[in-house]
């Protein structure tokens, strides 16, 4: 029988950290530009997640209110990014990163 | 019910618009150009770039009434603490400004040409900068995010905005993914920061550490949190090992854009820098400093090596770039031995001398490559400027004189620059990076010998003529007239323009 420990801030902390490396992973490996584009969010939630934690350890509100500019800048980066996908997806259907090759020296 | 809202409870902080007034008349422009450019006609040829030119003289006018006051007054902070008033941000406000006034006036040729003329690129340029002013003058880690995010996300669009060019779109993706990656970064070591200091605020982050420095200082929480915030901004300033994007993006981008990329969006990027290690972060220089030496001497070598081996001018410009962020990396680390000294050393001035120097001289050589590029915007390999020393003489003199001074050469503002950060470095005795630093720009004088060499010695070859002939628009030749006489005064005389540097000393917070 597992003793189940009421889970502190360190609990939070290590899935923010273990989320925000799944986020790192996926960046580096997966090579649809739309999952890139998910893997940058996931690290952006696994920052909210810490400053949430942080802010509830410190007793402090000004992590949660940040959390609220993160969710603001992230959104604006999704009205960007997907404008800069579906204008690439549009001019070549179905490229992945590896299609993306004019560049490079 | 009545008496709430009678009493005068909720009271926000007082705020200095006057001090405030460059970064608002910026906002206020790029919105006004936003609005009135979708209500109205297209206006008339050029207005567009000329609005955007006045609305970045009247920010320099004002940063120049907001030195003064500094001067008179002292430093302070305003918001309730979250922007810096200090000799610092006016600096960078300025640099930044002539970096968009001299972009400005070299896409207005450029965007006819392409057939792309629009209110876009300029509201974007000004929307930019105003993150870049933000991120230079922020005295709170949170500001400064927003000031990066500000600055970088209206570059990722800029960088996508070439509608006719795969490329451009490419160079757009990838400076999207990389940039979302590495602020993702940023913020982490930000989440860091607030968990062990209690707070984002640069003055309550020192405070809180002030009495528990001596004792717990090898705090993993917040060593990794500044770790992160220099990766975060490592990408930013393009400094290796964090440099791959640049050559794609440079190459990529509509041409003005790059040039904006490598002066106001560098400089915004290493005044964060600055300020995060310096005014948030004194008590860390020990456990920093080392991992900005190292960084120093990798970009110093991967900026000279690698732009050695490049075929396309853009690509050069961008290695030539990481090479001279490799420089300024050399003055931050001759700042950080001194952070948190009440008497700066001459770290901190040499890099903003350096940034107002290299952006001016930057946006000049891009306004000539985006001159040179003709049409399409994709003759920027070295053999599109094979012989136009002999077809467009004055542009390829303008050329030398801003490739000389990017090497360094006596006489131009490259070698002030250069100079100051060399000299501090040697006072605060960091001997080895000094050197390392002139042997790699021996190197990097190679490079521009390279596109030298093309343009002057080497002949057009068949195949060469079937090319258009090069058209310098007029406000694309001011601007290059602007970098090249700026380039050539300061280089001349420069002790006005260092001593104005050398009173920039303390940050406000």
């Amino acid at each position: 029988m597992i003793a189940i420990a009421h889970p502190t801030t360190l609990y939070y902390l290590i899935l923010a950290a273990v989320l925000f490396g799944v986020g790192v992973v996926g960046v580096m490996v997966r090579r649809n530009p739309l999952v890139l584009f998910m893997c940058v969010e996931l690290m952006l939630n696994a920052v909210n997640l810490t400053f949430v934690a942080m802010a509830r350890k410190l007793g402090d509100i000004g992590g949660q209110t940040t959390v609220f500019f993160v969710l603001v800048v992230a959104a604006a980066e999704v009205v960007v990014g997907l404008g800069i996908i579906v204008a690439i997806l549009r001019r070549r259907p179905g490229a992945t990163a590896d299609d993306l090759d004019e560049l490079k020296g | 019910m009545a008496a709430i809202l009678a009493a005068d409870s909720l009271r926000g902080p007082s705020i200095d618009w006057l001090g405030l007034s460059p970064l608002l008349i910026l906002l206020g422009a790029a919105m006004v150009l936003l609005v009135v450019a979708v209500l109205t006609p297209t206006w008339p040829r050029g207005l567009y770039a000329w609005f955007t030119v006045a609305a970045s003289a009247a920010t320099i006018v004002l940063a120049f009434v907001q030195w003064h006051r500094i001067d008179l007054h002292g430093t302070k902070t305003l918001v309730g603490g979250a922007i810096a008033f200090d000799h610092f941000a006016v600096w960078m406000t300025i640099t930044i400004a002539v970096a968009i006034l001299l972009v400005a006036l070299s896409t207005d040729g450029y965007l006819r040409r392409e057939g792309l003329d629009g209110p876009e690129l300029y509201a974007l340029y000004m929307l930019c900068a105003v993150g870049g002013i933000v991120m230079s003058a922020a005295n709170d880690l949170i500001v400064l995010f927003l000031g990066l995010e500000i600055l970088s996300i209206a570059l990722y669009v800029m960088a996508a905005s070439h509608r006719k060019r795969v490329e451009s779109q490419e160079a757009g993706i990838k400076y999207f993914v990389l940039g979302g990656f590495s602020s993702a970064f940023f913020l982490y070591g930000v989440a860091l920061i607030y968990g062990s200091a209690g707070s984002t605020n640069f003055s309550k982050i020192i405070a809180s550490f002030g009495s528990t420095v001596s004792l717990d200082r090898h705090d993993g929480l917040v060593l990794a949190g500044v770790a992160m915030l220099i990766v975060g901004l490592g990408f930013k300033t393009s400094s290796a090992p964090f440099h791959f994007w640049a050559p794609d993006v440079y190459q990529g981008s509509p041409t003005p854009v790059s040039g904006f990329m490598a002066s106001a969006g560098k400089a915004a990027a290493f005044a964060a820098l600055l300020r995060v290690l310096i005014a948030a972060l004194p008590y860390w220089r020990d456990d920093y400093r080392p991992v900005i030496w190292a960084l120093a001497v990798l970009t110093l070598v991967v900026g000279a090596t690698m732009a050695v081996i490049q075929t396309n001018v853009k690509r050069m410009l961008a290695f030539s770039s990481i090479n001279h962020a490799g420089f300024m990396l050399v003055g931050v680390e001759a700042a950080a031995h001194v952070a948190g000294n009440p008497s700066a050393g001459r770290g901190m001035s040499s890099v903003l001398l350096y940034l107002l120097l290299y952006s001016v001289l930057v946006t000049g050589t891009f306004a000539i490559v985006a001159v040179v590029s003709r049409t399409g915007d994709n003759a920027t390999d070295l053999a599109a400027f094979r012989g136009l020393g002999r077809s467009r003489p004055t542009l390829a003199i303008a050329l030398t004189v801003l490739l000389l001074s990017q090497a360094g050469v006596p006489l131009t503002s490259g070698f002030i620059a250069k100079f100051g950060v060399i000299q501090a470095a040697v006072d605060e005795r960091s001997y080895a990076l000094a050197i390392i630093a002139m042997v790699t720009a021996v190197i990097a004088a190679f490079l521009y010998l390279r596109i030298m060499v093309s343009v002057w010695v080497q002949d057009p070859e068949a195949g060469d003529d079937a090319r258009e002939p090069v058209r310098v628009p007029w406000t694309g030749g001011l601007a290059i007239a602007l970098s090249v006489g700026f380039t050539i005064v300061v280089g001349v005389a420069p002790g006005w323009l260092v001593d104005l540097s050398n009173s920039v000393t303390n940050l406000a917070h």
